[in-house]
C-alpha cells in the first residue's frame, strides 16, 4: 500500500541555501586540516592496506584439514546440493580407488571444485557440512587473469583453507572400534 | 522359487470380503490374499489392510513380495475387536453398533490377520511411543555414517527417524562396532554396523533367488549378516538385496561412492539385456547414466531384476561411440547423407536391396523399416541372439524386441532364416545394397555367457554366412550402429544411432507385452535416434509423410500392424499392455 509521506516544507534559513553550503565546507575543511596536519586519515590505500575483518566475516569458502593434516571432506555432496548458485562441483571417488586420508571415513572427493565467479559467499556450504570440512574464510577479493583460474580445485582449496581442528569423530570411532577388538568376526 | 514374479497374474476367483476399520474409516478388504512365494491364498494381514486404506504403517522387515517374519517390530499397531458377551453374541452399544473392546497389547500388523469388524489404530499415542522406542533401539548401535553412506537419501531409517523418531539420542555409551566394508560377493559390499537385521536379504536370496547363501551369525548385539565361510554371495540376483535393504548395510560395489542418490534424474525405462523386458529406472546425472534400478511391474518382473541386466549400461557412455555421420569414411551431415542414400534407394531395382534390422530396435523403428522394405521389395531379416535363460527372470533370447521384429514383418517366426538368402544374394551379385541396423554382422561369435563382463551390446551375434569378403562385393553398404565395429568400418554410409536410454520408443517382450521407455540422456555428437532419421528416409524414398513424434508414430503403427490394433501410446502407461503374439 502506498503511503504518502508529507515532507516538511523548508524553513526560511534552509531556503537561503548558503548556510548549508558553509556547514558542508566546515566539515570538509575540518577533515582536510586533520589529514594534513594531524595525520588523522579517513581513507585507505586499498590494495596495499586492508581492513581488519571482524570475526565471522563471510569470505571465500575453502576446504580445511584437521589437526593431523587429513582431508576432512568425505564427499557427501550436501554443499553441492545446497549451493544456491551451483558453484560447487564434486567428483565422488566412485571406482577410482581413491582412499580417504582417515581410513575409516571410507571416502573423500576425487575432485572438489568451487567456481569463485559463481560463489556468492552465502555460507550455506559451511552450515550444511556434517564434517566441518568447509569454512568461509577471510578472502574477499579474488583475482585472476582468466575465468578458469577462478575455478579452484581440491588441491588449491585445501592449501588455502589451512587447518581447522575439531572433535575428530572418525578418530574416536576408530579408537572405540579398536577397544572392541574382541569382536568375534573379522572382515 | 515360484514363477509368480514372471508370469501374468491370473484372474483369481472372487474372494470373500470382510469389513475392517482403519483409524475409524471402514474399508472392505479381501479375506485372503496371495502368498508372495507360493501364490496360495493366505489371510490378509493388518498391514495389507492399512495399505488398502492408504494409511502408511512404517516397517522394515516386512516386504510385500517376501515371506513375513515380523522381527523389526516397527509396524506395531493397536487394534480392537467386537466384544463378545457371555452368550457368545456381539455386545452392542446403545446405538446398536457393535461394542469394540480394545486389545490390551499391540500387535505387529505385518503378521496379524484381519478379522471381521476389527478396528486398527495406527496413530494413537501408544503406537507413536512404540515407534519411538523401536527406532531408539535400532539406532543404539547404528553408526552416524550418513555422510559416507550410499543409502543416505533413500534410507528408511533416516526417513522414519525424521517422521516417527525422537529428536535426540539418550545413548551415551560406546556403540558396538562391527566390520565395515565386508566383501560379501563380487557385486555386494556389507557394512555390518549399519545392518538392522531385518533379514530381507536372507529371505530374498533364499525364497526368490533360490540360493540360500546368507544367514545371521553371532549373538546379541554382535549379530551379523554373513555368507557361509569361503562362499561368496554370487548369484545373478544379488543386487536386488541392495534395493530391498532398508538401510545402507548392503551396497552395490558398482554404484558405491559414485553419486549421491538425490542428484539422480529418474527415467522410466526398460532393460534391453534380454527379451524379458524388466522395467527399470535409469538414474542419470548430467547426461551420464549412473545406475539402473528395477521398477515394479507385476506383469513382468515384480520388483526385481537380474545383475547382468542391471550392470549392462556402461557401453552407453563409452568414449568411442559413433558420433559422426560418415560417407565413405568422410565426415558428412545428416541431410547430405540421407539425400544421397534415398537417391540410391529410389533408383535401386526391386529385389536388389537387403535389410538386416536388429531386434534391439524399437517397434516404431522396425515398423518404419518394414515400410522401406515394402517399397523397395527388399528381403529382410534380423539376427537371433540366443543365450542362457533361467527360471526367474532371464530369458534365453537376448534380443529385447524379437516379437516386435516378428510382428512388424521384419523377420519370420524363426529369426535368421533369411540370412542365408541374403548371403547367397550378395554372392551371386543379385543384392547390391545392404542396409544394416545395429548389428555387427561380420563378427560371427556365438553368444557367450560372459554377460557380466561384457560392456557392449554389439558383440554377440549368432553364426551366419555374411562375411567381410561378401560385404566388399556390395555396391552400397549402409550401416547404422551405436558403437564402432568391423561392419561400420566396411560401411559406405555410417549413421550413428542412439541407445535405448537416449530415445523414446517401445519394445514387445517375450510374452507380447508392449512397454514404452523414456529418454534419460542425450545422444553424443551427431548421433540420432534411429526412428528420427528412418522417418526422413521413409519420407524421401516412399513419399509417405508420417508422424514426427514418437506418440504419433506409435499410434499410426498400432493402426496398421494388426497385432497392435487398439493400442495407443497413452494407453501403454508405465507398465505396458499385453498383445496377442
Amino acid at each position: 500500500m502506498a503511503v504518502v509521506v508529507n515532507r516538511k516544507s523548508l524553513t526560511f534559513w534552509e531556503k537561503l541555501y548558503l548556510p548549508a553550503i558553509v556547514g558542508g565546507l566546515k566539515v570538509t575543511l575540518k577533515h582536510a586540516y586533520n589529514t594534513l596536519f594531524k595525520g588523522k586519515v579517513v581513507t585507505m590505500e586499498y590494495p596495499e592496506q586492508k581492513w581488519t575483518l571482524p570475526p565471522g566475516y563471510r569470505g571465500a569458502p575453502y576446504l580445511v584439514k584437521d589437526q593431523e593434516g587429513n582431508t576432512k571432506c568425505v564427499s557427501c555432496q550436501l554443499c553441492e546440493f545446497v549451493c544456491p548458485p551451483k558453484a560447487i562441483r564434486i567428483t565422488p571417488p566412485g571406482d577410482t580407488g581413491l582412499k580417504a586420508d582417515r581410513t575409516n571415513a571410507e571416502k573423500m572427493p576425487a575432485e572438489f571444485e568451487i567456481n569463485m565467479l559463481r560463489c556468492i559467499f552465502c555460507g550455506f556450504c559451511q552450515e550444511v557440512c556434517p564434517e566441518e570440512a568447509i569454512f568461509l574464510q577471510q578472502d574477499y577479493s579474488l583475482t585472476a587473469l582468466s575465468r578458469s583460474e577462478l575455478i579452484y580445485n581440491k588441491e588449491k582449496l585445501l592449501s588455502l583453507g589451512g587447518e581447522v581442528g575439531g572433535i575428530q569423530k572418525w578418530k574416536h570411532k576408530l579408537e572405540e572400534a579398536k577397544a572392541q577388538e574382541n569382536f568375534p568376526v573379522k572382515p | 522359487m515360484s514363477t509368480a514374479a514372471t508370469t501374468e497374474i491370473k484372474p483369481a476367483p472372487p474372494v470373500e470380503k470382510i469389513k475392517v476399520k482403519v483409524d475409524g474409516r471402514e474399508i472392505e478388504v479381501p479375506k485372503t490374499m496371495a502368498d508372495p512365494i507360493s501364490g496360495k491364498p493366505i489371510p490378509t494381514t493388518m498391514i495389507q489392510a492399512c495399505e488398502l486404506a492408504k494409511q502408511e504403517v512404517p516397517h522394515y522387515c516386512y516386504h510385500p513380495k517376501l515371506p513375513v517374519v515380523g522381527n523389526c517390530r516397527m509396524c506395531l499397531v493397536e487394534y480392537g475387536m467386537p466384544a463378545m458377551g457371555p452368550d457368545r453374541k456381539p455386545v452392542l452399544n446403545a446405538d446398536g453398533s457393535p461394542k469394540i473392546s480394545k486389545m490390551p497389547r499391540p500387535a505387529i500388523s505385518c503378521a496379524t490377520p484381519v478379522s471381521p469388524g476389527m478396528e486398527i489404530y495406527t496413530n494413537t499415542p501408544g503406537v507413536k511411543q512404540m515407534r519411538e522406542g523401536v527406532l531408539e533401539s535400532l539406532l543404539i548401535n547404528h553408526p552416524l555414517d550418513c555422510p559416507i553412506c550410499d543409502q543416505a537419501g533413500e534410507c528408511k531409517l533416516q526417513e522414519y527417524s525424521v517422521d516417527y523418531g525422537q529428536s535426540a539420542s539418550r545413548f551415551v555409551e560406546a556403540k558396538v562396532h562391527k566390520p565395515k566394508a565386508v566383501d560379501l560377493g563380487p557385486r555386494i559390499m556389507l557394512d555390518a554396523e549399519r545392518c538392522i537385521l531385518c533379514t530381507r536379504c536372507i529371505r530374498f536370496t533364499r525364497d526368490i533367488a533360490g540360493d540360500d547363501a546368507l544367514g545371521i551369525v553371532n549373538r546379541g548385539s554382535y549379530n551379523t549378516i554373513a555368507t557361509f565361510p569361503g562362499l561368496p554371495f554370487d548369484n545373478n540376483y544379488t543386487l536386488n538385496t541392495v534395493d530391498i535393504c532398508p538401510v545402507g548395510a548392503l551396497t552395490s560395489k558398482d554404484f558405491r561412492f559414485k553419486m549421491r542418490v538425490w542428484f539422480l534424474k529418474e527415467t522410466k525405462s526398460v532393460c534391453t539385456s534380454c527379451a524379458t523386458g524388466c522395467n527399470i529406472i535409469i538414474g542419470s546425472r548430467e547426461e551420464k547414466i549412473q545406475r539402473y534400478t528395477p521398477r515394479e511391474n507385476d506383469a513382468v518382473n515384480g520388483p526385481w531384476m537380474c545383475d547382468a541386466g542391471r550392470l549392462n549400461y556402461k557401453w552407453i557412455g563409452r568414449e568411442d561411440r559413433l558420433k559422426d555421420v560418415l560417407v565413405r569414411g568422410q565426415k558428412s551431415t545428416w541431410t547430405a547423407a540421407l539425400n544421397e542414400i534415398s537417391d540410391k534407394l529410389k533408383k535401386a531395382p526391386a529385389g536388389s536391396v537387403a535389410i538386416i534390422a536388429s531386434a534391439r530396435q524399437t517397434n516404431e523403428e522396425l515398423w518404419l523399416i518394414s515400410k522401406l522394405k515394402a517399397k523397395l521389395g527388399a528381403i529382410s531379416d534380423s539376427i537371433p541372439r540366443d543365450g542362457k535363460g533361467d527360471k526367474i527372470l532371464v530369458s534365453a533370447d537376448k534380443n529385447p524386441n524379437t516379437n516386435g521384429a516378428r510382428l512388424t514383418g521384419i523377420c519370420f517366426t524363426e529369426m535368421g532364416i533369411n540370412l542365408v538368402k541374403i548371403s547367397d544374394g550378395i554372392a551371386s551379385g543379385k543384392i547390391k545394397t545392404l542396409i544394416v541396423f545395429g548389428e555387427n554382422i561380420v563378427k560371427r561369435a556365438v553368444a557367450n555367457e560372459k554377460l557380466r563382463e561384457r560392456e557392449t551390446i554389439s558383440e554377440v551375434v549368432d553364426e551366419h554366412g555374411i562375411t567381410a569378403e561378401l560385404l566388399q562385393k556390395l555396391d552400397t553398404l549402409i550401416v547404422s550402429d551405436i558403437l564402432p565395429n568391423e561392419t561400420t568400418k566396411l560401411a559406405h554410409y555410417v549413421l550413428p544411432g542412439a541407445a535405448h536410454a537416449e530415445k523414446r520408443g517401445s519394445f514387445t517382450n517375450t510374452k507380447g507385452r508392449v512397454q514404452k521407455f523414456m529418454k534419460a540422456v542425450e545422444a553424443p555428437g551427431d548421433a540420432r535416434a534411429e526412428w528420427e532419421f528412418l522417418h526422413d528416409l521413409v519420407h524421401n524414398v516412399t513419399g509417405q509423410n508420417g508422424f514426427v513424434t514418437i506418440e504419433g508414430l506409435f499410434n499410426q503403427m498400432a493402426k496398421e500392424v494388426p497385432a497392435f490394433n487398439g493400442v495407443t501410446w497413452q494407453a501403454l502407461g508405465d507398465t505396458g499392455l499385453t498383445v496377442q503374439i
